[in-house]
């Protein structure tokens, strides 16, 4: 009794936000410590107009920023989660979805539909890191799915842009088995001739990485993106050792030959257009 | 074999075996030449129990024997998720390479995966369980200290599953089916498998095994942690060793992110929500069916839990070896496209075509 008081004492709860920026006019850029105008960098596509400096993003924003204006048909949007397993950590699964659903006013962490890329009719599927932190449950497992499937059928080229903590532990085994059931899809799509463009950005790591993410026929990586199948701490703890600069992040992915390309947020939209053009999707 | 090692739960029965062992002592030695198990038998279920000559043991062993299965058998029934963990991890729990022996005529094991190393904590090869001609690929933990530090106590790298995938493609190519044992707690997070691409190598596994045209049998024998278990085991059918688990992360690792911390009491936690027993699996439809474990654990009767086994294995090959590769694929594909768990609301009436 008095144990389990004392270890719910010991473990308070800290800030959930810290990867959203703070509010303000002005902020302080993680990577330059420049001070900027929170609307310049806005507009600036949610990078540092100072050094590039690449702010995290939601799927909403991912969306508007790669769909040309517009354009944008969102599917899938019945979807939402349960609680199969009756979760419960130092809080219920409902509760937490509650609280993420109040905040981002989306019922899970994922975005897609069919849209234009600077013309060019495509499948797009964007995780949201903003609703706990990415993770992969049902919803987002079902949508990805879904996703594939419906470009196999229309034989439209298909983007995924993710961003995830990896699988989502209050599904436990059912959000493992996402794992399975988007690489299958994908398996099929690839059958069919499908052009299958995966965007890695800031952090992709764990079950979604080890699924969809890596699969792509042709992976592009946001620049410094933290890319990995297991976390840096993880990593960290088994081998007790200092992780080398830069590990794990887009460039050394490129030099060890994980992914093709790095490639800036502003040139991501043409880079794309230019990939389906090549593929002649 | 060794019984050093205790489970804290396992306490109340320690002393009656130790009682068993000392009667047994004074009763096997007139005997001893008739009374030995044979080493490696499979089908001695019996497990040497019962005298050989056919003269019956004293009256006060048979009730000891007898005491003992009663509380093991209390111990057993309600195991807690976290016990059952342990149990799970039991250094003396048969690995793949016992089951292969214990299981197989003429294994014929086959190294590498023809890019960069050979995984010693992944074990492909033919061999014949039963009758059928297979292909055999599992995690392997290590026994002693030295397998284990070579096969990263069962933490596959990428070379691994490169290899397991390899080999699996040669199975696909002479008709033979597959059958995997799952036992690793998760795979290896290092310098060097990140580097090698381990996401992408389970990644590759899980789409090329959803397209392989042969049955694919899995039993996660021990532990089932998370995409390295996976990466082997999307399969036609799936079991579990009732004593073993599977989810998408370990109770302590769980714990850490959850709880923000490991311990005792939130690792019990985190064991008892990750639902990750063969029971909970089962009910959540993520494998098919529970294969059930010698009194006591796979660790107190190697032979009893491969004769179990291979009975399982072998009847589900059997029927699958009937049905044809394109239905097979379909299956497979389909039994890994109906899992999840989510509403919808079936009147979608959202404008469509706004930004
Ligand atoms: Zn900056």
């Amino acid at each position: 009794m008095s144990q389990a008081a004392s270890a719910r004492k010991w473990t308070v709860e800290k800030s959930e936000r810290r990867n959203t920026i703070p509010e303000g006019l002005w902020l302080r850029c993680p990577s330059c410590a420049q001070m900027i105008y929170r609307r310049q960098m806005e507009a600036n596509l949610h990078c540092c107009p100072e050094c590039g400096h690449h702010f995290r993003i939601g799927a909403v924003e991912r969306v508007r920023q790669l769909l040309d204006t517009g354009s944008f048909s969102p599917m899938f949007t019945t979807l939402s989660p349960r609680d199969p397993l009756g979760f419960a950590d130092l809080r219920a699964y409902p509760d937490r979805l509650a609280a993420e659903q109040r905040k981002t006013g989306q019922q899970d962490g994922v975005q897609a539909g069919e849209g234009f890329i600077k013309g060019r009719p495509a499948m797009l599927c964007c995780l949201d890191l903003t609703f706990m932190m990415g993770s992969m449950g049902s919803v987002v497992g079902e949508t990805v799915t879904r996703s594939i499937e419906h470009a196999t059928r229309l034989g439209l080229p298909l983007v995924v842009v993710s961003c995830s903590g990896g699988a989502r532990m209050q599904e436990a085994g059912l959000s493992l088995m996402q794992m399975a059931k988007t690489s299958a899809a994908l398996a099929r799509y690839d059958k069919a001739g499908g052009l299958f463009i995966s965007v890695l950005t800031d952090p992709t790591t764990g079950g979604v990485t080890a699924s969809f993410a890596m699969l792509g026929d042709v992976i592009v990586a946001e620049p410094n993106a933290l890319i990995g199948f297991a976390g840096p701490r993880v990593i960290q703890q088994t081998i007790r050792q200092e992780l080398p600069e830069g590990f794990q992040r887009s460039e050394f992915l490129l030099s060890s030959g994980l992914v093709d390309r790095v490639v800036s947020r502003k040139d991501l939209r043409s880079e794309l257009a230019r990939l389906i053009d090549y593929a002649g999707m | 074999m060794s019984t050093f090692y205790q489970l804290e739960f396992e306490r109340p029965v320690v002393e009656i075996e130790r009682q068993i062992t000392e009667a047994e002592r004074g009763e096997a030695a007139p005997k001893a030449a008739a009374g030995v198990p044979a080493l490696g038998g499979v089908a001695d279920g019996a497990g040497g129990e019962a005298s050989a000559n056919g003269s019956s043991p004293p009256a006060d062993l048979v009730a000891l024997r007898a005491r003992r299965d009663e509380v093991l058998r209390e111990l057993y029934r309600d195991l807690s998720p976290w016990d059952s963990v342990r149990v799970a991890r039991h250094p003396n729990r048969p690995q793949t390479r016992d089951y292969i022996d214990r299981l197989c005529r003429d294994f014929c094991e086959l190294h590498g995966d023809r890019r960069y190393g050979d995984d010693p904590a992944m074990v492909t090869g033919f061999g014949r369980i039963g009758s059928i001609k297979c292909l055999i690929v599992g995690h392997q933990k290590g026994r002693d200290t030295q397998e284990k530090l070579a096969c990263h106590f069962g933490c596959a790298h990428p070379e691994g599953y490169r290899k397991a995938l390899a080999k699996m493609k040669l199975a696909e190519k002479y008709g033979l089916p597959i059958v995997t044992f799952v036992d690793t707690p998760g795979a290896y997070p290092g310098l060097g498998a990140e580097q090698r691409g381990q996401a992408e190598a389970i990644a590759v596994n899980l789409r090329e095994m959803s397209t392989l045209r042969t049955p694919i049998v899995s039993v996660v024998i021990g532990e089932g942690g998370s995409g390295g278990a996976l990466g082997i085991a999307v399969s036609n059918r799936v079991a579990m060793l009732r004593h073993s688990w599977y989810s998408v992360i370990s109770p302590e690792g769980c714990a850490a992110i959850l709880w923000k911390q490991a311990n005792e009491q939130t690792n019990n936690a985190a064991a008892n929500a990750l639902k990750l027993t063969s029971r909970d699996n089962l009910e959540l439809g993520i494998i098919d069916s529970i294969i059930d474990e010698p009194l006591g654990g796979a660790h107190r009767d190697p032979a009893a839990a491969a004769t179990q086994l291979e009975r399982w294995v072998i009847d589900e090959l059997t029927r699958l070896r009937e049905v044809n590769p394109d239905v097979l694929v379909e299956e497979r594909y389909a039994r890994f496209r109906r899992m999840g768990s989510y509403a919808e609301q079936m009147a979608d009436t959202e404008p469509i075509g706004s930004d």
